[in-house]
């Protein structure tokens, strides 16, 4: 298909758009990471079976799309045209909703979304309050198309881009729409992509590579992830433009070991690109030719550092490097190389097709356009929501979020992942975008956003960051490799109780320590969430080390659970589900846990009856005089 | 001299990907192909040593027939993770990165699976167990219990 050229794209898409009805229905399901856990497979299947039975296939299409990004809803079924919501479907709803919804147009009310703010059930998928206040312009497709389809795309005006600045546009011309749309990296340090490829054009050199960094490791995002599997030809399409403006004749996805699906999408989506002449020798009949090779990252979370990532990309230890030289100087095997990051990539097709100029009216001052989060830990809806920068943290969290799980009090968010930090409640009117977060003390990251209530222990908090960064640490430079250690170790006395009066004081001075001492992003972000946490929740440390108590009742070695004498109904519920055997009582009569032998598990807390809720947490004084009354019974 | 150190280097570059490769057939990197590797890829056997250990991807031991793993994520983390972790480590008797003494169980932990909205979860030979608590942990042991282990594809 070496012919196939850009007058040959516009034909096959009217091609495609001819044969598919516009009024004929589909029933799309969401095929992301979370509905894959809830096991939309299965789903998906059973559609494709009933209706087949039911003799529908020339009425009814079935398509497994991207991630809806919904998680929390999961399995996830669109009913297009008309775009009806269904949540949490399950196998045995899959007949009514055809002989109810399909054929007789009816809505099934159970399977509806309810606000629980109105207890309105809601019909359609853009009426839900999670994705109204959105705005969905890199994300939007994800729903609509089948990933393993390149016509999806190219019925959604895929790779019209492409087509455009290859045959209308210089590559100069290129650098300065991206230049003009404000766009900056998503990958956390917020670059400006435009520029970044201005450098790398100008470096010298007649090989030079583009790479897309979808070593997506920040624990808590995972948008990168649904992006590549839900909508992979986006940022293929992203790559092949940036390699056009460049000059690159290769490029790089480096994807996360942990990522399967990703990578099975994306190997079929450059298959599928390479068929049509979209990748190889003189792209759609020009004379411009790249093609896309996929590397499986391995394992290591310092491999999505640029520099590390190359290093890895030559099949070597993921070590980090001084720069400069920038990779657009000397990269990839010492070529000039260009490193964005999915979203980043992802964004450029758009900024194409529909202009600097609209693309820069989206967003604040110095960043622009829209930035997709991923919203979880302790909240009503846990999902991706794209919004446009500027938009401020309550919007986020409590208009699309839903506010806190289970009417908990909120006490900070955590952005950026490990190199981020915590933003307490009293900064939760700050408009987001590189630049506030960066003064709050935190970053954007890739776009991790997780929700700690008041059960949230924050020096915990910053000893399982430090945890993290001390596991994933290289080794190359000292501050990092012993100081995060150090860290760690001090965090983690701290919240066993034995904290020292000056270790706050410690903390503070190792952090400085590891900032300026570290080559690369992972070194010189490290101590954030511990230093974050302090300048926010001092109060949490001085608790922890001066009065040995954890407020948020989480520290294990701080707390004893305690069957409240005067609740307990002596139901046995707690005694059976104990692991270890640590609480006696006999039926009706109320039940003591031995705090010898409680590891502290929670399970009875998790059994007790809701109407009977006995078994309360303790720390500080209380917690030593329960502990107290528990051995004279054992003397006894 | 140059081509030379280039030919060189685009050598190296195959190193991780036949290291998956061998990874995903044995379930571990078997000794005795480090010297192989070596003599193929003219790449000192210290280099490569170096080089499957800093991964996580790759492991000298094999694992036991079913694979347990925890997603560690932050999500996760303030969901209860460690607890759940805690119950896997007291029921089977290991700890994590372990493999239990009649090969049965290996115990493992990933920074994060990409799957938030389910956490804390748990992953048990490939098959996703969500909003786990721990007086669920017996069962997932249990029903590993009862299938073949098909741990190996994880790899």
């Amino acid at each position: 298909m070496g012919e196939f050229n850009s007058s040959q794209l516009d034909r096959l898409k009217e091609e495609i758009l001819g044969s598919r009805e516009d009024q004929k229905t589909c029933i799309t399901i969401c095929g992301g990471t979370g509905c894959h856990a809830y096991g939309c497979l299965k789903v998906a299947q059973g559609f494709k079976e009933e209706i087949r039975r039911q003799k529908l296939l020339d009425k009814v299409d079935v398509r497994t799309t991207g991630c809806h990004g919904f998680c929390e809803r999961g399995p996830i079924v669109v009913i297009q045209p008309e775009g009806i919501f269904y949540q949490r479907i399950k196998l045995e709803d899959i007949q009514e909703v055809i002989s109810e919804t399909i054929e007789k147009k009816k809505i099934i009310n159970r399977l509806l979304y309810v606000d629980p703010r109105t207890g309105r059930r809601i019909v359609c998928e853009k009426d839900v309050p999670f994705y109204k206040m959105q705005k969905r312009i890199i994300f939007g497709n994800n729903g609509l198309i089948d990933p393993s389809d390149i016509q999806d795309y190219i019925a959604v005006d895929g790779y019209k881009a492409l087509s455009r600045i290859l045959f209308d546009m210089t590559a100069e011309e290129v650098i300065a729409e991206i230049k003009d749309s404000g766009l900056r990296g998503r990958g956390g340090a917020g670059f400006p992509t435009g520029e970044k490829w201005e450098i790398c054009r100008a470096a010298k050199g007649d090989v030079k590579y583009v790479i897309c960094n979808a070593d997506e490791g920040d624990p808590g995002a995972y948008m990168d992830r649904s992006l590549l599997e839900g909508n992979p030809h986006s940022v293929i399409e992203g790559m092949i433009i940036g390699a056009y403006a460049i000059g690159a004749s290769e490029g790089f996805i480096y994807v996360r070991l942990e990522y399967p699906l990703a990578v099975k999408n994306v190997t079929i989506a450059i298959e599928q690109a390479r068929k049509l002449g979209l990748l190889g020798k003189s792209i759609l009949g020009s004379e411009f030719g790249f093609d896309i090779h996929i590397f499986r990252g391995a394992g290591a979370f310092v491999s999505g550092e640029e520099t590390s990532l190359m290093a890895s990309i030559e099949g070597r230890r993921a070590f980090p490097r001084q720069r400069p030289p920038f990779p657009a100087q000397e990269g990839l095997w010492g070529k000039p190389t260009n490193i964005n990051n999915v979203e980043t990539w992802a964004n450029v097709p758009l900024i194409i097709n529909r202009g600097a100029d609209w693309y820069s009216q989206i967003g604040t001052r110095g960043s622009k356009g829209t930035k997709i989060f991923s919203l979880v830990g302790k909240i009503n809806n846990t999902g991706l929501v794209e919004v446009p920068m500027g938009m401020t943290l309550r919007e986020i969290i409590y208009g699309i979020g839903g506010g806190v799980k289970d009417n908990k009090k909120f006490k900070a968010v955590q952005t950026g992942g490990p190199s981020g930090g915590c933003i307490p409640a009293d900064k939760l009117d700050l408009p987001i975008d590189f630049e506030t977060l960066i003064q709050a003390g935190s970053m954007m990251g890739s776009g991790g956003m997780i929700v700690m209530d008041e059960e949230t222990c924050m020096v915990d908090v910053a000893r399982y960051f430090l945890n993290f960064t001390q596991e994933e640490s290289c080794g190359k430079c000292v501050p990092c490799r012993i100081g995060t250690r150090q860290l760690v170790e001090i965090l983690t006395r701290i919240t066993e109780g034995n904290g020292e009066e000056d270790d706050i004081a410690k903390l503070e001075a190792l952090a400085r320590t590891v900032k300026s001492g570290s080559l690369c992003g992972l070194g010189q972000t490290a101590p954030n969430p511990v230093l974050t946490t302090i300048r926010y929740f001092h109060d949490e440390y001085e608790a922890h080390i001066k009065k040995k108590s954890c407020p948020a009742l989480s520290c294990k070695d701080l707390i004893v659970y305690y069957i409240e004498p005067k609740k307990c109904v002596g139901c046995l519920l707690c005694l059976k589900n104990c692991p270890v055997g640590a609480i006696s009582g006999e039926r009706k009569k109320v039940h003591v846990i031995d705090q010898d032998l409680c590891i502290k598990c929670g399970a009875c807390l998790d059994v007790c009856p809701p109407k009977v809720m006995a078994v309360s947490k303790y720390t500080g004084k209380k917690k030593e005089q329960i502990i107290k009354q528990s051995v004279k019974r054992a003397r006894r | 001299m140059e081509d030379n150190v280039n030919e060189f280097n685009k050598n190296q570059k195959e190193l991780i990907h036949i290291l998956h490769k061998i990874q995903i057939q044995f379930g571990y990197i078997p000794a005795q192909t480090i010297a192989q590797i070596s003599r193929q890829l003219k790449v000192s056997e210290s280099e490569i040593f170096g080089v499957l250990t800093f991964y996580k991807a790759f492991t000298l031991k094999p694992r036991g027939e079913h694979l347990i793993t925890i997603c560690m994520g932050t999500a996760c983390h303030v969901r209860g993770a460690p607890v759940i972790l805690d119950e896997f480590r007291r029921k089977l008797g290991i700890e994590s990165g372990e493999t239990t003494a009649d090969n049965l169980f290996t115990l493992e932990t990933v920074n994060c699976v990409g799957a938030c909205a389910l956490g804390p979860i748990v992953i048990a030979d490939g098959e996703y167990h969500g909003q786990m608590k721990t007086r669920g942990v017996s069962g997932v042991i249990d029903n590993l219990k009862q299938r073949k282990g098909t741990a190996q594809k994880n790899g």
